[in-house]
């Protein structure tokens, strides 16, 4: 055999008529997109980042923000957004469970998981909303917008008292001055925010909302799969490479919640 | 399918005993990101307390995101199984934006606190 090249694989050559990559068509090009919707959320929490760095001392801690639990009263920093996480990551176990049953044409196994994972995406896009609420609402006791525009805390149920940014605490005739001439906010919205800077606001909004949409974007493709793996389209085409892709899109989701989570709620 | 759809050619199906291993795998993940997720949370809600350092704890989340990460895109996206060429296709643009971000970050992060027009 001597003067022979060692045989390789037609598939990993890039001579044509096989994909060197060994991957079909469909399935590069939802990398391709998934890499580019990248950079968007990639470019935005750099950009959450250089902002929060700038104004440091006027931002708001998520902490303080974001501390309602359904049904529960009192302050539960972290909890429901941890849940919201919780959600997040088992429907994408539920998600790649239905990939696996589709490798074994198992039709049943791919309605029962892809279902689940849908529940999950409407249970994190209800609790998105209702975040969204809490946060436009705001606080019962909102805060002081100074003459000046600057947001101030109340010292005490009385609104009597101001806590200003640096700490300082102004009571008296003092505060009864500023009082007058400032408003009183209740909530966030794109203008004005009662926790602190309305760049949070805004910020918090684009991101979180833009990663809501891929959310509600993805239940609904979702269920789109969900009714043709129903119909029998994937059983009658031979293979389940659909719920394939649509996988690598619900995995992409619940990485950038990963991303938004950390940088949002923890740091 | 038609000629034109070719994708039947790269599918990958597998057995009832493959199926069970891969179960398996995806179970084990779950409990991994499960108890990473239990511990940023837990660390968030007590750091103040134990007394450690800021610094300390943005790094230990920071590290503990990349983990989970890494995670999600090799086992759940099953990237860590294609090609090497198709691996270094989608992580190396990647790679190289990301780090010209936080480069650009870090100096204009720098520099905004040195002329600070804004303050």
């Amino acid at each position: 055999m001597s003067g022979k090249a060692p045989s390789v694989d037609a598939k990993k050559l890039w001579g044509g008529g096989f994909s060197p990559f060994n991957v079909s068509y469909g399935k590069i090009m939802m990398w391709f997109f998934l890499v580019s919707d990248a950079f968007s959320f990639s470019g935005l929490l750099v950009s959450y980042g250089f902002m929060r760095h700038r104004f440091e001392e006027v931002w708001p801690v998520a902490e303080d923000v974001f501390t309602h639990f359904p049904f529960l009263h009192g302050d539960h920093p972290l909890l429901y957004v941890a849940f919201m996480t919780f959600i997040l990551i088992m429907s994408s176990v539920t998600m790649v469970l239905a990939v696996e049953a589709g490798h074994r044409m198992n039709k049943k196994g791919v309605v029962v998981w892809m279902t689940w994972t849908i529940v999950g995406g409407l249970i994190f896009v209800g609790s998105q909303a209702w975040e969204w609420y809490h946060f436009i609402h705001g606080t019962e006791l909102g805060a002081l917008q100074l003459a000046d525009g600057s947001i101030v805390q109340w010292l005490s149920d009385a609104k009597d008292g101001l806590l200003l940014t640096n700490g300082t605490e102004v009571t008296g005739a003092d505060a009864a001055a500023m009082i007058q001439a400032g408003t009183e906010v209740y909530g966030a919205n794109l203008t004005v925010n009662e926790y602190g800077v309305p760049l949070f606001a805004n910020f918090f909004f684009f991101i979180t909302g833009f990663h809501g949409t891929h959310v509600f974007s993805g239940v609904v493709i979702n269920f789109v799969i969900l009714v043709n793996v129903l119909k029998g389209t994937y059983e009658k085409r031979g293979h389940y490479e659909m719920v394939e892709k649509v996988g690598l899109y619900w995995h992409f989701v619940d990485l950038v919640w990963v991303f938004v989570f950390t940088f949002f709620y923890l740091i | 399918m038609s000629g034109f759809d070719r994708t039947a050619e790269y599918v990958s199906h597998h057995s009832e005993e493959e199926g069970k291993k891969m179960r398996k795998t995806i179970w084990v993940i779950f409990w991994v990101l499960l108890a990473v997720t239990t511990v940023e949370v837990s660390l968030g809600l007590v750091w103040k307390e134990m007394g450690l350092a800021w610094n300390f704890v943005k790094i230990t989340f920071l590290v503990l995101t990349l983990v989970k990460a890494y995670y999600i895109v090799a086992y759940y996206m099953h990237l860590k199984h294609e090609y090497k060429n198709f691996i270094y296709m989608v992580a190396l643009p990647y790679i190289v934006l990301i780090v010209y971000l936080i480069v650009m970050l870090l100096v204009e992060g720098v520099y905004i606190n040195e002329v600070d027009v804004l303050k």
